[in-house]
C-alpha cells in the first residue's frame, strides 16, 4: 500500500505481471493513503471547529446546548472581564517566559556545539531531563520549592516556571540548526581575515537566526497553552487555560471560544503567510536561476 | 598580523618537517615541501592520502603537530587564518547563503577595510564573467557559477597563495574541462601561486606546473606531470598516474649505459640513466602504450626487450586504442594499448603473439621489491572507518 | 579546532583556555537556571516526600523526617491510580503510532513532489496545538456527550448498549490521550521519515522484497529514530497528564490517574508527602522506562 514506486519499479523489472492486473491494484492502493490522510485531517480538526462554531452561540452561562448565531460574543469579548484579564495574563507571561528562555537557551545551544568543555555528559543530562519529566513532576516540585522557601505565588512564579521547561525546547531547536551549518561556511569566514567576532555576528548568526526565532514561537506556543505547570504554580493568579480549567464545571462562557478562535486563526495566519512568502521566495529563485 | 595591502605577488610556501597527528591516527608522517612563488602546484593523491590536511595546515585551519609553515620566508605557523594572506576555494565553496554574490566575493576586502570593496568585488566577478549575477543569492546559481563566485572571492584579496580543495570534484566532466582552462588562464592573468589538490590525476597534469603525489602521508615524487609520467619512480606513482606494466628480477649484468634484469629466465634491458637501482632485486617497468605486438616472433636487437610467446586473454576496444591483456607464461599479464590504425583488432583472442619495446622506454624503480599487488590498494574504507571511530572516541574522553 | 588540545606553542595553548572562558559565561546563565528551578525543586520534592505531619499541626503543616513509610502507604493507596496511568498511556502512545505512522508516511514521502501541500498538510497536523488543549478536550466531550448526535446515532444503529456511557469510561480517557498527543507523534515521524531516501525502498524490492516485506524490514528500521521520539514525547506527557482523565473532562470515577492524585493530594488536600512521593515514583518508572527502552531500540544520541 504505501510503497507504490518501489513495487511498481519491482514488477517491471523481475517478473512482469499481468498489466491489467497491475493497473487495478495500482489505482486501488493509490488512493488508499490520501483518503486516509483526509479522514485524519478531518479528525484533527473537529474539535477545532466545533470550538469556533460554539463561538458564535448566544449561550446565556455554560456553552453545550446551541441556542442560536450571534456575533455578540465576538463584538463583546470583555464583557466576561475575567476571560480577558486570564487572556492578558497569558500574553505577559508568554513573551516574558520566551524573551528569557531564548536567551538561555540560545546561549547554551552556541556553547554546546561550538566550544568543548567539561561535565558536558551532565549538562547534556541537565538539558534533557526537563523535557523527559512529567509536567505534573515540573509543577509539583517547584511548587514545593515555593513553599519551602515561603515564596508567594503569582504572575513572577508562572513566569519562572514557563522559562525553565521553555529552555531545553529551545536548546533543541537552536542546536539542530546550528549542527546544520556547513562547518566549511564558518572557515570561508575565517579564512577571509573575519576575525572571530566578526565570524560569529556576519556569518554564524544571521544563519541561526531561523531556528532562534522557530525556537521563540515553540516556547509562547508552549507557555501560552500551559496548564498543568501553571496550575501548581499560580496561587490565585488567572491564565487562559487556568480559567478554562475552573469554569469547566460549570460551563464555559462562548467568549473563551471566541479568544481560543481568535488566537487560532492568527496562528494559522501567520503560519500561512510565512509559508507563502517562502514558497514566492522558492518560486522566484527557481525563475532566476 | 595581515596589513591591508594586497600580495604584491605571488609568494613561495615552504613546509618544513611537517607532522599532524590527530588523536589516533598520523595524517601526515613528515612533509618538507617547497613550491615556487608563482606557480601551479598540484597535491595529487587518493582520498585519505594527507593532501587536504595539508591545504588546511597552509591556510592555518589545522595547526601542526610538529614543524614550520613559511610563506614568503615568513613563518606563520602560528598564525590565524585570519592573520594569513591566503585564500581557499573550498571544495563545497562554502558560499555564504544569507549574502549575495556581490557580498560575499567583497567579504574579505570589507572584514580588511579596504577601500572600494564594491569595485573591486565587481572586478574580480568580470574576470569571472559573473558580474551580471552579482545581485543574486549563491542558490540561485548553477555548480559552475558558484564554483567561479568561490574563485572571485578567494583572488579578490590578491592573497599570496591561493588554494584549492578539489574544487573541481563536483562538476560534471564537460564543465570541468572548461573550468580547467579557466583556472589556468586565470592563474596565467593575475599571478599569483595556486596549489592545487586533487584526486583526479588528469586534471593535476592539465593543469599544473609541478605535481606532487602523495601517498598515506608522504611525498612520494614530486616533478613536472611529464616526468612523473614517463619516469615514475615508485610503484605507487607508476600505478595511480596512468597504467604500468612491472617486472621484478635480479640484476644480472651491466654496462656503461644500461642494466639487464633477469625476469624468470627473460632479458629485460634499461638504460642505466632510468633506473633507480642498479644492483640486486629490482622491479622494473614500462607503458602499456610503448609496447608493440608481434603475431611472429620479432628479431632479437640489443635495443628492443622482447617478451613471448603468450597468448591473448582480453581484447577491449576503446575508441582511440585497443588493450591487449596477454599472458606470458614466468612473466604475468602484460597490458599493451595500440593506436586503432586500422579497422578490427590486430589478434584475437586466444592468439599467441609477442611483445617489444625500445630500451629506452623502460625504467626501473627505487621501491625495495616487494610482493605488493599490481595496483596498490589504497587506504581501505575499512582502516579509514576504525581511524575515524578511534579519533571521535579520545575525542570524547578528552571532553 | 577541535583538536586543538593536541597543538603545541603557547599561542595555540592559550586559545583554548579563552574558548572555555567564552564557553562558561555563555553556559553559565542557562545552567544556574535549570539548576535552581529544576533541581533544586526535584531535591526538594525528594525531601518533602519524607515529611512527616507537625503533631497537633494544621493541615498542611509537615516537618522534615525520613519516613519511609508515606512510599508504603502511596502504593497501596494508589497502586492502582499508579498502574492505570501506564496502561493509558501506552494505550494512547501505541494507538497515536498507529494513526501517525501512515499520516506522517504520505506527508513526508508520497506528498514530496509538492512542497507547498507537504506544508499546508503539515501545518493542519500542527493546527491543534494553536487551540487550547483544554478546549479542544472540552470539545471532545460535548461531541461524545450521551445526547450528541454522535452516541445517540450509534445507540440507534445498535452499535451501542441504550445505557452505554463513552464519556467518561477508561476508553474515553485513552481517546482523549490519543488525540491530544497526536501532533507530538506524527511531527518526529514525518521529520525522520521526509529524509528517508526512497531509493533503498526501491532496491528493496528489486531484492526481490515484497511491499510489506520492504515496509518492516527497510522503512521501519530506517524511521526508528522517529518512532523513539515520537515515543517518548507522546507516552512521557500522557503518563502524567490529569486533564483528560479529570471527572470535568473525559473522565469518570474510576478513571483517576496518578496526575489527579498528585493534583488533588497537592492543592486540594495539601497533603505535600503524599503529593511529592507520587511524584518521585512516577518520575522514576518514566525514567527507568524510558532508559530501557531507548537503550533497547538503539537510539542512544537523542539529545
Amino acid at each position: 500500500m504505501t510503497l507504490q514506486e518501489g513495487r511498481v519499479v519491482s514488477r517491471a523489472v523481475t517478473r512482469p505481471a499481468p498489466p491489467s492486473r497491475r493497473g487495478a491494484r495500482l489505482g486501488v492502493g493509490k488512493w488508499v493513503l490520501p483518503i486516509y490522510a483526509a479522514i485524519a485531517f478531518v479528525f484533527l480538526l473537529i474539535p477545532i471547529a466545533y470550538t469556533f462554531v460554539f463561538s458564535f452561540n448566544d449561550s446565556v452561562k455554560s456553552n453545550i446546548v446551541w441556542r442560536g448565531f450571534t456575533f455578540d460574543k465576538w463584538l463583546n469579548v470583555c464583557d466576561q472581564i475575567d476571560v480577558c484579564v486570564a487572556f492578558g495574563n497569558s500574553l505577559i507571561i508568554g513573551i516574558t517566559a520566551t524573551i528569557a528562555a531564548t536567551i538561555l537557551g540560545t546561549m547554551i545551544a552556541i556553547a554546546l556545539v561550538r566550544y568543548r568543555f567539561r561535565f558536558r555528559s551532565a549538562i547534556s543530562l541537565l538539558l534533557f531531563l526537563p523535557m523527559a519529566t512529567p509536567e505534573v513532576v515540573l509543577g509539583a516540585g517547584l511548587a514545593a520549592e515555593f513553599l519551602g522557601a515561603g515564596v508567594q505565588k503569582g504572575l513572577g512564579t508562572i513566569i519562572i516556571a514557563h522559562t525553565m521547561f521553555c529552555v531545553s525546547f529551545v536548546v533543541v531547536t537552536v542546536k539542530a540548526r546550528v549542527s546544520t551549518l556547513d562547518p566549511a561556511l564558518e572557515e570561508a569566514g575565517r579564512d577571509l581575515y573575519g576575525s572571530p567576532n566578526q565570524v560569529f555576528w556576519r556569518v554564524t548568526f544571521p544563519l541561526l537566526l531561523p531556528g532562534i526565532i522557530a525556537a521563540a514561537l515553540l516556547s509562547f506556543a508552549l507557555s501560552f497553552d500551559d496548564f498543568i505547570i501553571t496550575n501548581f504554580n499560580a496561587g490565585t493568579t488567572s491564565t487562559f487555560p487556568k480559567y478554562i480549567y475552573i469554569s469547566a464545571a460549570r460551563g464555559i462562557p462562548a467568549e473563551a471560544n471566541v479568544i481560543a478562535s481568535a488566537v487560532f486563526f492568527l496562528a494559522i495566519i501567520l503560519v500561512l503567510a510565512a509559508q507563502i512568502s517562502s514558497a514566492v521566495k522558492r518560486k522566484r529563485l527557481a525563475k532566476v536561476g | 598580523m595581515a596589513s591591508g595591502a594586497f600580495a604584491e605577488s605571488g609568494a613561495d610556501l615552504e613546509l618544513v618537517g611537517i607532522q599532524k597527528r590527530f588523536p589516533g591516527f598520523t595524517a601526515i608522517e613528515h612533509l618538507d615541501l617547497t613550491i615556487p612563488a608563482g606557480s601551479f602546484f598540484a597535491l595529487l593523491g587518493p582520498s585519505g592520502c594527507g593532501k587536504t590536511t595539508t591545504l588546511r595546515l597552509v591556510a592555518g585551519l589545522e595547526d601542526p603537530t610538529e614543524g614550520k609553515i613559511l610563506i614568503g620566508g615568513k613563518d606563520v605557523t602560528n598564525l590565524k587564518p585570519y592573520q594569513r594572506q591566503v585564500n581557499t576555494v573550498f571544495q563545497s565553496y562554502a558560499l555564504f547563503p544569507h549574502m549575495t554574490v556581490l557580498e560575499n566575493v567583497a567579504f574579505g576586502l570589507r572584514r580588511r577595510r579596504i577601500d572600494d570593496a564594491v569595485g573591486k568585488a565587481h572586478e574580480a566577478l568580470r574576470l569571472v564573467e559573473l558580474d551580471h549575477l552579482s545581485a543574486r543569492k549563491p542558490q540561485q546559481l548553477s555548480g559552475g557559477q558558484q564554483q567561479r563566485v568561490a574563485l572571485a572571492r578567494a583572488i579578490v584579496n590578491r592573497p599570496a597563495l591561493l588554494l584549492l580543495d578539489e574544487p573541481l570534484g563536483a562538476l560534471d566532466l564537460k564543465l570541468r574541462r572548461q573550468m580547467q582552462l579557466e583556472l589556468k588562464s586565470i592563474q596565467e592573468e593575475v599571478g599569483l601561486t595556486f596549489v592545487h589538490v586533487t584526486h583526479d590525476q588528469e586534471e593535476a597534469m592539465t593543469m599544473a606546473d609541478t605535481v606532487a603525489v602523495m601517498n598515506k602521508g608522504e611525498i612520494e615524487q614530486l616533478g613536472a606531470p611529464e616526468e612523473l609520467y614517463e619516469l615514475p619512480r615508485t610503484a605507487f606513482v607508476a600505478n595511480f598516474l596512468g597504467q604500468s606494466n612491472l617486472f621484478t628480477g635480479h640484476v644480472s649484468g651491466s654496462t656503461s649505459s644500461s642494466i639487464s634484469v633477469d625476469v624468470e629466465g627473460t632479458k629485460i634491458t634499461v638504460p642505466t640513466k632510468r633506473a633507480q637501482r642498479h644492483k640486486g632485486e629490482v622491479t622494473v617497468g614500462v607503458r602499456p602504450e610503448k609496447l608493440h605486438l608481434h603475431k611472429d616472433a620479432p628479431k632479437k636487437s640489443p635495443d628492443i626487450n622482447t617478451l613471448g610467446p603468450g597468448r591473448i586473454i582480453d581484447v577491449s576496444f576503446s575508441g582511440v586504442s585497443t588493450q591487449y591483456m596477454i599472458a606470458i607464461p614466468g612473466i604475468g599479464t602484460v597490458s599493451v594499448f595500440q593506436q586503432n590504425m586500422t579497422f578490427g583488432p590486430l589478434a584475437g583472442e586466444g592468439a599467441e603473439v609477442w611483445v617489444s619495446w625500445n630500451v629506452d622506454h623502460g625504467f626501473g624503480l627505487e621501491d625495495e621489491p616487494s610482493p605488493t599487488p599490481r595496483f596498490p590498494a589504497d587506504t581501505d574504507t575499512a582502516t579509514i572507518a576504525v581511524q575515524k571511530k578511534r579519533a571521535l572516541m579520545s575525542e570524547l574522553e578528552e571532553a | 579546532m577541535a583538536f586543538s588540545a593536541f597543538a603545541t606553542g603557547t599561542a595555540q595553548e592559550q586559545a583554548p583556555r579563552r574558548k572555555s572562558k567564552i564557553a562558561l559565561l555563555l553556559l553559565l546563565p542557562g545552567i544556574l537556571y535549570l539548576m535552581l528551578f529544576f533541581l533544586v525543586p526535584l531535591v526538594s520534592l525528594v525531601i518533602t516526600s519524607f515529611q512527616a505531619p507537625v503533631p497537633y499541626g494544621d493541615i498542611g503543616e509537615f516537618q522534615t523526617a525520613f519516613k519511609w513509610q508515606n512510599y508504603v502507604d502511596v502504593v497501596n493507596t494508589y497502586g492502582e491510580h499508579i498502574l492505570r496511568s501506564f496502561g493509558y498511556a501506552i494505550l494512547a502512545t501505541i494507538f497515536a503510532l498507529l494513526f501517525s505512522y501512515p499520516l506522517a508516511y504520505f506527508i513526508g514521502v508520497k506528498a514530496r513532489r509538492w512542497p507547498l501541500l507537504q506544508n499546508l498538510m503539515l501545518v493542519l497536523v500542527i493546527a491543534p496545538f494553536f487551540i487550547s488543549f483544554l478546549l479542544r478536550t472540552l470539545a471532545w466531550k460535548s461531541i461524545l456527550s450521551d445526547e450528541s448526535f454522535v452516541i445517540s446515532g450509534l445507540k440507534a444503529l445498535s452499535l451501542m448498549a441504550p445505557d452505554a456511557h463513552f464519556t467518561g469510561t477508561a476508553a474515553a480517557v485513552v481517546f482523549g490521550l490519543t488525540y491530544n498527543f497526536i501532533p507530538f507523534m506524527t511531527l518526529p515521524l514525518y521529520s525522520n521519515l521526509q529524509q528517508l531516501d526512497t531509493r533503498l525502498l526501491e532496491a528493496g524490492s528489486d531484492l526481490y522484497s515484497t511491499p510489506s516485506k520492504t515496509f518492516f524490514k527497510v522503512t521501519v528500521p530506517l524511521s526508528m529514530t522517529g518512532i523513539v521520539s515520537g515515543v517518548l514525547l507522546t507516552f512521557i506527557p500522557a503518563a502524567g497528564d490529569y486533564i483528560n482523565a479529570s471527572r470535568d473532562f473525559l473522565g469518570g470515577t474510576g478513571t483517576a490517574m496518578i496526575g489527579n492524585v498528585i493534583e488533588s493530594n497537592f492543592l486540594v488536600t495539601l497533603n505535600y508527602p503524599v503529593a511529592a512521593a507520587l511524584s518521585i515514583i512516577l518520575m522514576a518508572v518514566i525514567l527507568v522506562m524510558v532508559t530501557v527502552y531507548v537503550k533497547r531500540s538503539g537510539t542512544e544520541d537523542l539529545l
